[in-house]
């Protein structure tokens, strides 16, 4: 078993590591507290190669595999939630399925923007009464000379609603199959007609981050922005989301791990009874427990991404990872902010976003009941 | 113009630095990386390519060091670098600043660049000396601490950090110049930079390949022997003067200053 990263791998995670640290968080607290959408990284971001890590290079991706990906949102994370997720929503939600999918026109319509940030793609498949119950899909788009008519809602997609957003592949009932409903996915530019974007949800966390309900009313465009095979739909989302699951996955893993950075760093420096508090064994037992569990967790996630990049199943393994580090990523954070006591409830400490931005990792891309449901489903029962 | 510049593999800044009580040398295993003040070297290469005042025909990465030490060459060409050398060899294990210096001298030598760049110091044997070694062996003017560079009419303007303020200098190149790293912020490697190091040429050169001297390199070839290292010692801890009456507390502190003849 090998467990050295190749050069390439390890140089990117050292450039993420230093973009994060030297540009992200100097301004994290604020665009968190504004609210503000990241623009400016985003197209740094863009520049480094960040925004399209595993597309091809013709296209103007960075041709680098899932682990490579994975490195990156890891380390964003480990800074900031909200500029990693509009990275990886952006990367394995709004892009991936037009790069999977998408016939040659349609790709390069959209890789070439998509792939440096130019413009941001999302993934319309959460409704309100359907996520991951996507046969409960109430949104329908009908043929009419030439042009699908969408009729329906959207809830909770990222990066839709920006001034950069480019378009949003929604799951929409295309007609029914075998008394079945027929799920297709369709592109819809941002700009046609209509197709609105609503007000940003006010969110626990992912503050800077692009959240918004859509709305589709009789919403044209046109039949060639299907993607892939009519009724295809949701095998298409499934497996987008089984590739998703791995970069939120590793979000857990940064996330704990920015949390422990944190909290090794203030309890060195606060002092109580005559010594660092580092020195009390109630807080080391705490440092101890989270470093081992993000160790653990870590592999979990490397692993998943491996699967995948081998063309092995990897279903069960990404199921395993998102669950266990969306818990560890809320156990670590709410450690992080224990151990520095008042100060962890103020927004001066970064432990204090933190610790809001974990939530969202038990419930985002598949609730972690979800989670079990997959898991206990590929092992037999 | 060619521009060689001297980068080094060093144990990465979050590895807590620890001498080998054996070898007496800096324990090198770990996670290691390029390092961070020949970034400052390279940028200045890029800059003065990218700036188009001097044509710039290529910048070589250049180092000498283990096998390990290919890594520092593929960040150094994916920071910009068209290509890079390796100087490696059982023998030159062990070798002092000077002995490096030399090793390094030869290498560049059958380059025979126009100007050799490099960081001022390396984070981990942190000698500031090798450019200045290098550029007697090459019979180059070595300027050092250098923090602004302008390229025109075959010489180069140079701002050097002094003490107070700076020294503007000029020299005709060939030259060696060792960077500070006020000099320029070096740029991130983009990840399609990343993925395409490995394609840039990379040649491997022993000690033969360039002429050195077996007896002047290693640690038999070294001049200076590493006796004995010991931690500094420990700071003295300060006297603590408890506030109980300020107006006391004020005048112990004055006695102490003047005692020491601070005021």
């Amino acid at each position: 078993m090998d467990f050295d990263l190749s050069d390439e791998q390890r140089l990117l995670r050292d450039t993420v590591r230093d973009f994060a640290r030297q540009d992200v968080a100097p301004v994290a607290e604020e665009l968190d507290r504004t609210k503000s959408f990241p623009y400016e990284l985003v197209t740094k971001m863009g520049s480094l190669g960040l925004m399209g890590i595993p597309f091809p290079d013709e296209y103007g991706g960075g041709g680098a595999d899932t682990l490579t990906y994975a490195l990156a949102v890891e380390e964003l994370t480990r800074i900031d939630s909200s500029v990693a997720i509009t990275m990886a929503a952006h990367t394995s939600l709004g892009t991936m399925p037009i790069h999977l999918w998408g016939s040659d026109e349609q790709k390069r319509d959209w890789l070439p923007l998509l792939c440096p940030g130019e413009k941001l793609a999302s993934f319309g498949l959460t409704e309100p009464e359907a996520g991951s119950d996507a046969g409960n899909t109430k949104t329908t788009a009908k043929l009419e000379d030439g042009e699908w008519v969408i009729n329906g809602a959207k809830q909770f997609i990222t990066n839709a609603g920006t001034d950069i957003s480019g378009c949003v592949t929604i799951t929409a009932v295309t007609g029914d199959a075998d008394g079945r409903k027929e799920i297709s996915n369709i592109i819809v530019p941002n700009g046609a007609p209509g197709y609105e974007q609503g007000e940003p949800y006010r969110k626990m966390g992912w503050n800077a981050s692009d959240t918004r309900p859509l709305v589709f009313e009789d919403c044209r465009v046109p039949e060639g922005n299907l993607l892939g095979r009519r009724g295809d739909g949701f095998k298409q989302f499934m497996q987008i989301l089984d590739g998703g699951r791995i970069g939120v996955a590793a979000m857990g893993v940064g996330l704990a791990q920015g949390a422990l950075d944190e909290a090794i760093s203030y309890a060195k420096e606060r002092r109580a009874f005559g010594q660092p508090i580092s020195k009390f064994q109630a807080i080391q037992a705490k440092i101890a427990d989270i470093s081992a569990q993000i160790e653990a967790s870590r592999l979990l996630v490397y692993r998943a991404a491996i699967e995948k990049d081998r063309g092995d199943p990897f279903t069960l393994t990404a199921a395993q990872a998102k669950l266990i580090t969306g818990r560890l990523a809320v156990r670590a954070t709410e450690e992080a902010v224990q151990i520095h006591g008042g100060y962890g409830y103020i927004e001066e400490y970064p432990v204090c976003r933190f610790y809001r931005d974990a939530k969202i990792l038990t419930i985002g891309e598949g609730t972690d009941e979800v989670q079990q449901m997959v898991i206990a489903r590929r092992l037999g029962c | 113009m060619k521009i060689c510049c001297l980068v080094k593999e060093v144990p990465d800044a979050a590895v807590q630095k620890r001498i080998n009580p054996e070898t007496k040398r800096l324990d090198r295993s770990g996670e290691k990386n390029l390092n961070p003040f020949d970034t400052h070297a390279i940028e200045a290469a890029m800059q003065l390519k990218e700036g188009g005042d001097v044509e710039v025909d290529e910048i070589v990465a250049v180092t000498m060091g283990p096998d390990s030490a290919v890594r520092a060459l593929h960040k150094a060409v994916a920071l910009g670098a068209d290509r890079s050398l390796h100087l490696t060899d059982g023998a030159l294990e062990g070798s002092d600043v000077a002995a490096t210096g030399y090793a390094l001298a030869k290498l560049l030598e059958s380059e025979s660049p126009d100007l050799v760049l490099l960081g001022q110091q390396s984070d981990d044997g942190e000698c500031y000396t090798i450019g200045a070694v290098v550029a007697d062996h090459l019979k180059m003017p070595s300027l050092t601490q250098v923090i602004k560079m302008d390229a025109a009419g075959g010489k180069l303007t140079l701002e050097r950090q002094a003490e107070y303020g700076y020294d503007t200098v000029e020299v005709e190149l060939p030259a060696v110049i060792s960077v500070g790293d006020a000099i320029n912020e070096p740029r991130y490697p983009s990840l399609k930079a990343i993925m395409g190091a490995k394609k840039k040429p990379l040649d491997t050169k022993s000690t033969a390949d360039v002429g050195i001297e077996a007896d002047r390199v290693g640690e038999g070839g070294s001049r200076t022997a590493v006796l004995e290292i010991n931690p500094p010692p420990a700071k003295e801890s300060g006297e603590i003067i408890e506030d109980e009456d300020t107006n006391e507390t004020v005048e112990k502190i004055v006695a102490w200053l003047d005692e020491r003849k601070l005021i």
